[in-house]
C-alpha cells in the first residue's frame, strides 16, 4: 500500500474514500455495471441529501438524484482522479443537476478545454492524495469557529449569494464576504497540510 | 495571457458553491476558463464540496448536521435500465452555436460565454446608449444586469458605486480606475466598499462582460438621472 499521510485516528474514512475515488476510475475505464452499483449505493444517498438540503421536494430530490447519477455513469470519462476525489466529483454532478433544475438554466461551467497538459496518467498515490484531502476538510469544517462555518453552510447547502446571507444574518455584505474568506483560507490551508487539524481556529 | 487581477475568495467560493446569480458565476466561469490559477483555486475549492457530501449522510457520525436519506429501492433498477441506453454525452460550456466558431477571434470569447453571444465579439448585435457606449444584453436578471459593454477610447463611465457584487471582465482593450488597470483577461471584482470612474485609457474600444447581484448607486446627479434609462 501507498504511505501517503502520517496515520491519524480517522484515516479509515480517507482509505474509504481513496477506494471509491479508484472504482470511479476503474468504473470509466471498464465500464463494469458492478462497480457502478457499488458506487450508485454509497454516493446516491449522500447526493440525495444534498439536494434535499438545497430545499428541493421529496419526489424532485429523487428524480434529481437519479439523473446525476446517470450521469456518473454517462460522464465518467471526464472524472480525473488526479484533480478531485469521487466525492468532489458527485458534488460538482449534483450541484449542476439541482441548480439546472432550480433555475431552468445551465449553471455556467468553466471550460476545460484550455487545461495544460490534458488528461495525466494517473498513479495510486494521485488518487490516495485527493482522497485524504476531502477527509482533512470535512474535518476542518467541522472544526470552523460557528460563524464561519454558518456562511460555508449557507452557501453549500442553501445556495445563498453573499447579500442573501447579509440580509438574512443582518450584517454588512463585507462581513459575509470576510467570514467566507477566513473560513476558505483555512480549509485550503488544511488541504495543503499546512494547518495542523485540532490546531488553533 | 498575462492576467493581473483574479477573483475573490469569497466569490470564487460561493461560485463553486452554486450560490451565485446567473449571470455573476457566467462572468467567473468565463474568467477561470482563461485563468490558471483560478482554475487550479476552484479545483481546491471543490474539494470543500466533496468533502460536505461525504459528511452530509454520515453512519459512522452521531454529527447532527449529518440527515439520513434512503433512496427509493426501485430507483436503482431503474438507473439500471437506463445504462445502455445511448445518450449525448455534451459538456455545456464547451460547444460553440453553430457555424459561429469559426467567425471572428475566438479567443476573445471564452467558452462558456460563447454559449450565449457565439464566439465574436465583432458580431454581437450592440445596441448604442450614447456617445462612445454601447451595450448587448447577455440576460437580464431579477435584481441585477449580465451586459456586455462596449465603450470607446478616452471615454469614462460615471462615477458610482455598488449596493452589492459587481464583477467585470476585460475581453479586449483596457481601463483604468481607482482600483487599478484592467487589461484583457483581468476580472474586477468589487462590492460595496467601491466607488469607482472607469476610464478607457487604450486606443482602440474597450469591451468586458459586467454582471451585477444590485442595481449601481450613482454618485453624480447625472447618474441617477439616467439610471433609470440606462437599465443599470
Amino acid at each position: 500500500m501507498v504511505n501517503v499521510v502520517p496515520i491519524r485516528k480517522n484515516s479509515m474514512t480517507a482509505i474509504q474514500s481513496k477506494v471509491w475515488s479508484a472504482m470511479l476510475a476503474e468504473m470509466a475505464v471498464t465500464k463494469d455495471k458492478s462497480l457502478y452499483i457499488q458506487l450508485y449505493q454509497h454516493f446516491a444517498p449522500k447526493v440525495k441529501a444534498y439536494i434535499t438540503r438545497l430545499g428541493v421536494m421529496e419526489a424532485t430530490a429523487e428524480e434529481l438524484t437519479q439523473e446525476a447519477m446517470l450521469n456518473m455513469w454517462r460522464k465518467s470519462h471526464l472524472f480525473q482522479p488526479e484533480k478531485s476525489a469521487a466525492s468532489t466529483w458527485l458534488f460538482t454532478l449534483a450541484r449542476n443537476q439541482s441548480i439546472d433544475w432550480m433555475r431552468k438554466h445551465k449553471y455556467p461551467e468553466y471550460s476545460l478545454d484550455n487545461m495544460q497538459g490534458g488528461i495525466e496518467e494517473v498513479s495510486e498515490t494521485d488518487i490516495g492524495e485527493q482522497s485524504v484531502q476531502s477527509e482533512r476538510i470535512a474535518q476542518a469544517i467541522s472544526q470552523l469557529p460557528e460563524n464561519q462555518a454558518l456562511v460555508v453552510y449557507m452557501s453549500f447547502y442553501e445556495g445563498r449569494s453573499h447579500s442573501e446571507i447579509a440580509d438574512r444574518l443582518m450584517i454588512p455584505l463585507g462581513s459575509v464576504k470576510s467570514r467566507i474568506r477566513l473560513a476558505a483560507e483555512k480549509l485550503k490551508l488544511t488541504l495543503r497540510g499546512e494547518l495542523s487539524l485540532g490546531g488553533e481556529q | 495571457m498575462n492576467i493581473n487581477h483574479h477573483l475573490d475568495e469569497a466569490t470564487l467560493f460561493s461560485y463553486v458553491a452554486g450560490a451565485l446569480s446567473q449571470g455573476m458565476a457566467l462572468v467567473v466561469a468565463s474568467h477561470i476558463s482563461i485563468c490558471d490559477s483560478c482554475r487550479e483555486r476552484v479545483f481546491e475549492t471543490e474539494a470543500i464540496g466533496g468533502a460536505l457530501l461525504d459528511d452530509v449522510v454520515n453512519d459512522n457520525s452521531p454529527d447532527s448536521s449529518s440527515v439520513s436519506v434512503k433512496v427509493n429501492e426501485t430507483a436503482l433498477e431503474q438507473v439500471l435500465a437506463c445504462l445502455d441506453e445511448e445518450a449525448p454525452v455534451t459538456t455545456p460550456g464547451k460547444i460553440p452555436p453553430d457555424g459561429e466558431s469559426t467567425v471572428g477571434n475566438t479567443s476573445e470569447v471564452p467558452a462558456p460565454l460563447r454559449d450565449y453571444i457565439g464566439g465574436s465579439l465583432d458580431a454581437v448585435q450592440w445596441k448604442r446608449l450614447s456617445s462612445g457606449f454601447y451595450y448587448f444584453d447577455v440576460f437580464s436578471e431579477q435584481r441585477g444586469i449580465c451586459r456586455l459593454l462596449k465603450v470607446a477610447p478616452g471615454k469614462s463611465i460615471l462615477h458610482h458605486g455598488h449596493h452589492g457584487n459587481e464583477l467585470t471582465l476585460l475581453l479586449r482593450g483596457s481601463y483604468a480606475d481607482e482600483v487599478g488597470r484592467f487589461a484583457q483577461g483581468d476580472i474586477a471584482d468589487l462590492d460595496d466598499q467601491i466607488e469607482h470612474q472607469p476610464l478607457v485609457d487604450g486606443d482602440e474600444n474597450c469591451i468586458c462582460l459586467v454582471a451585477t447581484d444590485y442595481p449601481l448607486r450613482f454618485t453624480t446627479l447625472l447618474g441617477k438621472v439616467i439610471q433609470p434609462m440606462t437599465g443599470f
